[in-house]
This record gives C-alpha cells, structure tokens and sequence, in this order.
C-alpha cells in the first residue's frame, strides 16, 4: 500500500516540479522563450494547482500510515517550510501575471529573483522529501 | 561469471564508497529522485501533446524541440545517479526482479520512442499544422510511453521496499 501511494505522489511531484521549473526557467529567461509569460503560465499553472492537490492528499494518507516518520521529523516540519514559502511566491507569481501581463517582463530583475528563489525552493522540498527516510524520528 | 562482473562493480572505489558511507546514498538517491521527476514530467508534456490532452494549440514540433534537451539533461543525471546507487550492491539489486523489470521497462521505452522517432515524427511537417491533430501512431506512443514510465516510477520505489 505504502509504495503504490508513494507512486502516486512521485508521479505527481514530477508533474508539479517539471511544471515548475518551466515556468521558473521562463521567469529567469533561460527556458521556453518562444512564448509569453502569461501563455507559458497559462501551460502550466492549472497542473500545478490541481497536481497539488493530489500531493496533499496522498502525503496526508502516508502521514496517516506512519506519523511518527513525518509529524516528529525535523525535515519533515522543513520540507513543509519551504512548501508553504513557494506556494506563496507562485501565489505572488500569478497575481502579478493577472494583474499585468508585461509586468515580469517590465521588472527583470524581480523576475530572475523569484524565479531563482522558487526554482532552489522546489529542489529543496523534493531533496528534503527524500531524506524523511533517512533522519531519525525525534 | 556474470556475478563475478557485479562483485567487481561492488568493488570499485565508487561502488564501496557508496555503501560505506552514511550520507553518500541518500545524497545521491536525492538528486536521482530529483532528476527522474524531470525526466517524467518533461516526457508528460510531450506524451500529453501526442495524446492531444494538453497544448493543444502549440506545434508538437516546436514543443519537443524545446523540452527534450531539459529531458536528456534529466536523463543523463538519473544515469549516473543510478549507476552509483546500482555499484553499492549490485549483486543485492540484481537479485531483485523488481530491479530486473524497471531496466526491461527502460529498454522497453527506448524501443517505444525509437519506433515514434522513426515512423509518425518523420512526417510530423505534414500532421502538425494548426489545428494540430496527432495521427493515430503518435498517439499510441504518447500512450504507451506514459504508461511504461508510470510503471518505471512505480518498480523503481518498489525495489526500495524489499
């Protein structure tokens, strides 16, 4: 039971974390430049919000299944740090897009920031998900 | 003789150092997960193309010229990781049939996208004008190429858990 959900929630990370780094590549400028922002964004984003929520609920249900191994695990509590912190700057990231659809493309610097931030974000939640197995309960 | 060549993969400098140390595994394993989740999802979007289930308005050309070079990159990464974590017990791991699978289902998507590259895409100018509509072969390899790497994901989290 336990790997099949892992599956799923594997499957899923690459989903949201390909789609992430699309889209982060394209804020910094390195990726995918034949099209906008806001079409890039329009690509990507549904996945990530919609793939998030099967993430939540197949990580509740491992949770479920071996609570000590996540709820008393520091790197457990650090992955959903740094989750948390990126949901918000994807928030700020299309909240910006829909307000101005040039306004990444107006503010350079900002764009290579958040894109650099959020894309060494992500890499850290799947580097830390990984090393739950590994840390010590406690 | 075959086992002889994996004690001797055990062997290498790589292959001990891999199993003696404490962080060595789950560092490498780390960035192996990091890589194969590029590997899958950049294969997705191009699978979810041919299936016309996702950007359906961009040209499947244009679309794979732009995401494969990330994929091979992901690619390449995910080989090198795994052979390191393979060399720290290769006997062990090729004594596991869940191990034996993912490498025939590996091989089994090279045949998948070889036969694609060499039939459907070599008429994608004729199949890929707007509206794009993928011929029924490229859907097929669309189809099967995410089914085979659902199930590579799946055997490869597996082989951890015996």
């Amino acid at each position: 039971m336990i790997p099949t959900v892992q599956t799923v929630h594997i499957v899923s990370i690459a989903i949201v974390m390909t789609s992430m780094a699309m889209l982060d590549l394209r804020l910094i400028g390195i990726a995918g430049r034949r099209q906008s922002l806001t079409e890039v964004g329009a690509r990507f984003l549904p996945w990530v919000w919609v793939t998030l929520v099967v993430l939540l609920c197949s990580g509740s249900l491992l949770i479920i299944a071996e609570p000590n191994r996540e709820l008393i695990n520091q790197v457990f509590w650090l992955k959903m740090s740094l989750l948390v912190c990126a949901i918000i700057l994807t928030a700020i990231f299309q909240t910006m897009l829909r307000r101005r659809s040039g306004f990444w493309e107006h503010h350079r610097a900002a764009a290579i920031l958040l894109g650099s931030v959020s894309l060494l974000m992500w890499v850290g939640i799947v580097g830390a998900g990984r090393w739950i197995a590994y840390v010590e309960h406690g | 003789m075959i086992k002889q060549f994996f004690q001797t993969v055990e062997a290498t400098p790589w292959g001990t150092a891999v199993r003696e140390s404490t962080w060595l595994f789950p560092t490498i394993e780390s960035i192996h997960v990091l890589s194969l989740v590029l590997v899958v999802g950049s294969i997705m979007v191009v699978d979810l193309r041919l299936l016309n289930i996702a950007s359906r308005r961009r040209s499947v050309k244009e679309l794979a010229d732009e995401i494969l070079p990330w994929t091979w990159t992901a690619f390449v990464c995910a080989l090198i990781t795994g052979s390191l974590l393979f060399s720290s017990s290769a006997v062990r791991y090729t004594g596991i049939w869940q191990f034996d699978a993912k490498m025939c289902m590996l091989v089994l998507a090279a045949i998948n996208m070889g036969i694609f590259h060499l039939g459907a895409f070599r008429s994608v100018a004729q199949w890929d004008l707007a509206p794009s509509k993928p011929p029924l072969a490229a859907k097929l390899a669309g189809g099967i190429s995410l089914t085979i790497w659902v199930i590579i994901v799946s055997l490869g989290r597996w082989i951890g858990f015996v």
